[in-house]
């Protein structure tokens, strides 16, 4: 693998007319990422070969990380397949989807990964992966309001988890703090696949009223363009080419750290305050925020989006270090910054209040009417493309994808001769194994790292299911969020998998009282050149959109990392699924935990012995084959619809989901989240009763009075609810077979993390 | 007449939407104070709200300590002037010597967001006199470098004179003597490093019983 320093291009300036008459000069394009045919598609659109500044345009916009290429033709069924509805005011292609969530608000959201410059550099690669995405819903003209971050490591115990881990966790809590961003949930999850390639996903909200919407063009000729933020260095140059295009080779990553940006939430909180006042003002034509591919982006984007054409004056730009050329401020990805089209005539005032914030903001080109993006240099043409030819018409590949030869054999091997517990001592061992592992263990000491209150909108956020905010003070309108994934079950049946990461988010979003009502996704995987991973995407992809519309929830846009391996290894494919739900009224919201005794634990939805990819047999067994648990889309809807109804009338007074570690693990969660023991008494087959992890279910608590109530509403949604026990004590107790004192629960579900990270 | 009580912003301010609103809930009415204006626009009160003003740059609330509103608010605050720093507000007052010690990194070396218990210790300054002396309050304890120091002579005059605003029920940060927040001699400038302003409502916040500190300063301001 070639550094990014072998690309810097010579002082004297490759000039448009100077392409034209040197057709046979060499260029690093293999260097940049493009291949010998992607080169030769550059040359007859232009008609003569690229000057090197518009190489590097083409190079970061035809990246897989920013062209799409190789699943562009897979996600389209996003859109083919979109459930009817009557939420959406922008959809996929935009910075961000955003939802319609009624009183006039409307909600953006969206979910990115940053894993290969967390990997490189975790402690900036995390920040920076904030930073992006807090960009993108600022861009879309919203206000950000939180973020969430699902986080997968290697092995708990690995020596380089503990260089990872604790990097990328403190490059969160330093850039969100900063940004006064609560953080509102995510994941964290460990496993050997993700050893030499964890993922880091960001996902933020923003609220803007249905007016205050902005998107991504360039319109209006003699509109200026401005540039503001941060100035631009050298970092970042080529990080969505070289860096997240491409697989690790497995040594020497230090030498692609020049390719992590560096981050300044101090900027980015006077960028976002500016942007706000900026948009208060209606100063702003079309805005763009500089994320990947930096100022190459940003001018192909808005030009193509305007569609009438954009001059910039590179010179312009103002630099950190004089010595950068044309190639690599285009391809500079220096964080916080943004770019503007605004009217001659509010040029003034749009300085005036950047100044006001101390943001440097300068005049860098202007809107024309001729269709090309020009750009010059010290007077110089250095670039003259057709914008749309680098932004949307970048190459599109049909990779071939094929079942993994060894996949049959890993469903053939399944969970039926595991050896299950059965006497009371076998069966508290494994609530306790379960509980103490860095997996299944209370997850505090990250999320203690985070600011949850500032805002102070937060109703729910960790170690509840999904974080739940509020909008509107006087009406209690909010919104709730949860993300998931599960590798283990994507690896068994890609298509089961996505889906039942999409249900767990769907139900998260349920049991707090909030209604589902959009989708966003993250979908993490190896390399697209790969056929068995090419395979695992395309089920994925489909499994996601079938999923969508069969429960009518549209997904609003994402993100693809591919690349996600290190050598010929790569993860478990491991799309992560994040659902926003409305909540009517967040004071009617319901918490995870057992606070009072005496109430009914009720469990929603069927239970049938299904361990495959389960985390009681991982953790006990050391075990993943078989099929994943039966999705059951209408069941998970069924099950919602009870969620949110109970939560409307106030009818219980706890709701868990139950998912990984079986309805164990959520019961020693709600015990402990409330302070509360309980007693259960299960069926015969006790140890599915605890550790299966059947879909489409829910713990909940109801008090005496509304049982009769609750069980009328589940018989009318054609949930099945079984009454297991009562809350109470200061132990969890499953009849006739054992009990852990509460005190002991604890204990060992707290020491988990810190006993490993300090 | 309504009490009207200041919340300065300064680049990098986080909280201070959230102390207008517990001003609001308290009582009184929320005046936005600029950090670049040498004004205080007649306010009875002034709050310094937590954040990172400044990116924290150089030390934590260095350069806050000079702003022009700062100018202002040093003899304002010397002839009486309620004003309660909170967090980083805190750490700006420490700057401007408006009161003693310093807010170093924390024990554990690392960010700390906790539902804490901290106890009262003086129900008589212009902040606190809404809580018995000696009760127990739940609030939210958010910050990198909020453990308390100062030399032990320092120490053992804010013992002795009874400016230990408010103690830690258990360090969460190793600061000096469990001090979770202290007070001018006067009674008038209070520092806290937990968040009142995070616990006014028990839908967002651990508790309501912050909303103390808001009422508190209705009643110094209506003496005075």
């Amino acid at each position: 693998m070639t550094s990014p320093q072998d690309t810097v291009l010579p002082a004297v300036q490759d000039t448009v007319d100077g392409a034209a008459v040197t057709p046979g000069r060499a260029q690093p394009y293999a260097a940049l990422g493009l291949t010998a045919e992607e080169y030769a598609r550059i040359g007859a659109i232009l008609g003569r070969r690229p000057t090197d500044a518009e190489l590097a345009i083409y190079s970061v916009m035809w990246s897989e990380h920013c062209s799409y290429k190789s699943s562009r033709r897979h996600l389209r069924q996003f859109a083919e397949k979109a459930p009817p509805t009557d939420v959406l005011l922008a959809g996929i292609g935009n910075n961000a989807g955003v939802v319609d969530v009624g009183q006039g608000y409307a909600v953006t959201f969206k979910i990115e990964s940053h894993n290969h410059p967390s990997y490189v550099e975790p402690f900036q690669g995390a920040a920076t992966g904030v930073g992006g995405i807090v960009r993108d819903i600022l861009a879309m003209g919203a206000r950000p309001v939180a973020v969430m971050d699902a986080l997968r490591f290697g092995p708990a115990g690995a020596a380089d988890t503990h260089r990872v881990l604790p990097g990328v966790v403190g490059g969160i809590s330093f850039y969100g703090n900063c940004l006064g961003l609560p953080n509102i949930g995510g994941e964290l999850a460990f496993d050997p696949c993700y050893a030499g390639n964890p993922l880091v996903n960001a996902l933020c909200v923003g609220v803007l009223r249905h007016d205050d919407l902005k998107l991504a063009a360039a319109t209006g000729p003699g509109n200026q363009v401005i540039l503001f933020g941060s100035r631009t260095g050298p970092d970042g140059i080529g990080g969505a080419s070289v860096l997240a295009s491409a697989s690790f080779g497995g040594a020497g990553e230090g030498a692609k750290r020049p390719s992590v940006q560096v981050g300044d939430p101090f900027m980015e909180k006077l960028l976002i305050e500016c942007c706000l006042e900026l948009y208060r003002a209606g100063l702003v034509v079309g805005i763009q925020d500089l994320g990947a591919a930096g100022v190459a982006c940003a001018t192909t984007e808005l030009a193509a989006g305007g569609g009438t054409g954009m001059r910039v004056r590179l010179d312009a730009v103002p630099l950190r270090d004089a010595s950068l050329g044309p190639a690599e401020i285009l391809m500079s990805e220096s964080q916080e910054r943004m770019m503007a089209i605004v009217t001659p005539e509010n040029v003034g005032a749009f300085l005036a209040i950047c100044a006001r914030w101390d943001v440097p903001a300068t005049v860098i080109g202007e809107v024309t009417g001729t269709g090309r993006l020009e750009m010059t240099w010290h007077g110089e043409q250095v670039v003259d493309i057709p914008p749309g030819t680098a932004a949307d018409e970048g190459p599109l590949y049909d990779r071939p994808a094929s079942r993994p030869a060894g996949q049959d054999a890993l469903i053939a091997a399944g969970p039926a001769g595991l050896a299950r517990p059965a006497s009371g001592a076998e069966l508290r061992a494994d609530l306790l194994l379960l509980l103490g592992s860095p997996e299944g263990g209370d997850k505090t000491w990250v999320t203690e790292q985070y600011d949850r209150y500032v805002r102070g909108d937060t109703v729910l956020a960790m170690p509840h299911d999904a974080g739940l905010l509020r909008i509107d003070e006087e009406t209690g309108l909010g919104v709730a969020l949860a993300t998931d994934g599960n590798g283990r079950f994507c690896q068994l049946d890609p298509y089961a998998g996505t889906q039942l990461a999409l249900a767990e988010a769907y139900r998260n979003v349920a049991v707090t009282g909030a209604r589902p009502l959009a989708v966003t996704n993250c979908l993490n995987f190896g390399s697209p050149e790969d056929p068995a991973v090419m395979w695992q995407f395309t089920e994925a992809v489909r499994g996601l959109a079938d999923g969508c519309l069969q429960l009518g929830v549209p997904v609003t846009g994402g993100n693809v990392s591919f690349y996600n391996q290190t050598g010929g290894t790569a993860i478990q494919p491991t799309p992560v699924v994040g659902v926003l739900g409305v909540h009517d009224d967040v004071r009617h919201r319901v918490r995870s935990g057992f606070s009072e005794p005496g109430a009914s634990i009720v469990v929603l939805g069927e239970t049938r012995p299904e361990y495959g990819g389960s985390l009681w047999a991982w953790l006990r067994h050391g075990h993943l084959g078989g099929r994943p648990p039966a999705v059951d889309l209408e069941a998970e809807r069924a099950l919602a619809g009870v969620l949110t109804d109970a939560a409307a009338r106030d009818l219980v007074v706890a709701a868990h989901d139950v998912s990984d570690g079986g309805l164990a693990t959520a019961l020693a969660e709600s015990c402990l989240a409330g302070g509360t023991g309980c007693t259960v008494t299960p069926p015969p087959d006790a140890a599915s009763f605890l550790f299966s992890e059947s879909a489409a279910r829910a713990v909940v608590a109801v008090r005496p009075a509304a049982a009769a109530e609750l069980a009328s509403l589940c018989a009318q949604a054609g949930v099945p609810a079984t009454v297991i026990g009562e809350t109470g004590g200061s132990a969890l107790e499953v009849a006739g077979l054992f009990s852990v004192p509460l005190a002991e629960l604890a204990e060992v579900h707290r020491a988990a993390l810190p006993a490993l990270f300090g | 007449m309504t009490a009207r009580i200041g919340v300065v912003t300064f680049p990098g301010s986080l909280d201070d939407r959230d102390a207008r609103r517990a001003v609001e809930r308290g009582g009184a009415q929320p005046v936005e104070l600029w950090h670049d204006d040498a004004s205080l626009r007649g306010v009875d009160a002034v709050i310094l709200p937590g954040g990172f003003s400044y990116g924290d740059y150089l030390r934590c609330g260095a350069i806050a300590r000079f702003s022009p509103v700062m100018g202002e608010i040093i003899p304002a605050a010397a002839k009486g002037l309620p004003v309660l720093g909170i967090c980083n507000g805190f750490q700006i007052l420490c700057e401007a010597h408006l009161l003693p010690g310093a807010l170093t990194r924390n024990a554990g070396l690392r960010f700390v967001t906790r539902d804490i218990t901290i106890r009262i210790e003086n129900a008589t300054s212009a902040w606190t006199r809404s809580y018995l002396p000696g009760q127990d309050i739940s609030v939210v304890l958010k910050s990198g470098e909020g453990a308390y120091v100062a030399d032990q002579e320092t120490i053992a005059k804010l013992e002795a004179n009874g400016q230990v605003l408010a103690r830690y029920a258990s360090n969460p940060n190793g600061s000096a003597g469990d001090i979770a927040g202290v007070v001018s001699e006067a009674g008038n400038v209070a520092g806290l490093m937990p968040h009142p302003e995070h616990a006014v409502e028990d839908l967002t916040g651990p508790s309501a019983d912050g909303l103390g500190f808001f009422t508190s300063v209705l009643q110094a301001v209506a003496v005075s």
